[in-house]
């Protein structure tokens, strides 16, 4: 569980060029950390390759705090 | 001009599609040569392109076909190692008076000529975001600028060709990624070769330049549009038709 978040932070951090204090499973994407839909789309095709799964459109939808994107990959590495 | 960069042509086996490949190579491009049928033809273009010491692959892929797409994309990044060029070219036309136009003739048209264009811009879009870098090239018509009796489907599919070039331009522009089109007006081809003369006259009258175009002058506006001499250029629609529309 901290590992996925641990890792997904790292990207969150990278891609967005945000404070890692900032990235916290509460903060949404668009409000709390400035991301816009490109941005997320861009997010979750690079969650996709370091997490070496493929997340559905319909499930990328519905990514929008760090929580959401922590917790689908959990459920889908158990 | 184009030394190191990988481009993939749809369409490439003959006419406008096979003009924009070589010319792309004779930049220094390697370029994937896509086909849907002529094999053949899509195989001797790949040949001239080695000659010129470049790499050249030919993938059978159906532009409509979103497992087609993929996987054709995914073929030129395992070959090539990316891709820096799209240029949308396939197009088929079933011409008609709307009146005795078939609903399959109007369907076969809009899913090759546009629905194609928006699959292939899509299965290249993951990879050139990554790059963050890239250049969409997608061959419209004048007619779909001007209109044209008994080509309702191919303007309708070509003239929405320019609408998804626009729409893509603004949505990739933020990546670097550089959406334009280019409008030919009556090119010699097979496709205007099955024209009666009574047609291609009709046409020559509204040309001021008062000829035909040839592939290859569509092939260097292509060419200039991927390059770096393209640079500020995104979302517009390059009209060669000898000034036929103005």
């Amino acid at each position: 569980m901290a590992d996925v978040f641990d890792k997904v932070k790292e990207i969150i951090v990278d891609k967005l060029e945000v404070e890692e204090a900032q990235v916290t499973m509460e903060a949404s994407f668009k409000d709390d950390l400035e991301a816009d839909s490109l941005d997320v789309v861009e997010l979750v095709m690079e969650l996709e390759d370091e997490f070496d799964m493929e997340i559905a459109d319909e499930e990328a939808e519905k990514i929008n705090t760090v929580g959401d994107a922590v917790n689908y990959i959990n459920s889908t590495q158990s | 001009m184009l030394e190191g960069k990988n481009a993939l042509v749809t369409g490439a086996s003959r006419g406008i599609g096979r003009a924009i490949a070589l010319e792309l190579a004779r930049q220094g491009a390697n370029v994937a040569v896509n086909f849907a049928g002529s094999e053949d033809k899509a195989q001797s273009v790949v040949e001239e392109i080695e000659q010129m010491g470049v790499q050249s692959v030919k993938i059978q892929a159906n532009v409509a076909d979103e497992n087609d797409t993929k996987a054709m994309v995914k073929e030129v990044v395992n070959q090539f190692g990316s891709v820096d060029i799209l240029v949308n070219n396939a197009g088929i036309n079933r011409d008609n008076l709307l009146m005795r136009m078939k609903e399959d003739e109007f369907d076969q048209v809009i899913e090759t000529n546009l629905k194609g264009v928006f699959q292939c811009t899509k299965a290249v879009s993951r990879q050139m975001m990554k790059q963050k870098s890239g250049r969409i090239i997608n061959v419209s018509s004048v007619v779909g600028v001007s209109g044209n009796a008994g080509q309702a489907n191919y303007t309708a599919a070509k003239a929405g060709v320019i609408g998804l070039t626009k729409s893509t331009a603004k949505e990739f522009a933020s990546r670097n990624i550089l959406v334009n089109a280019v409008a030919p007006g009556f090119i010699s081809t097979d496709m205007t070769d099955a024209l009666t003369d009574e047609q291609k006259d009709g046409m020559l009258s509204m040309i001021p330049l008062e000829k035909l175009g040839q592939p290859e002058d569509v092939a260097r506006v292509v060419r200039f549009l991927a390059s770096e001499d393209a640079n500020y250029i995104t979302g517009q629609t390059i009209n060669i038709d000898g000034g036929m529309v103005m």
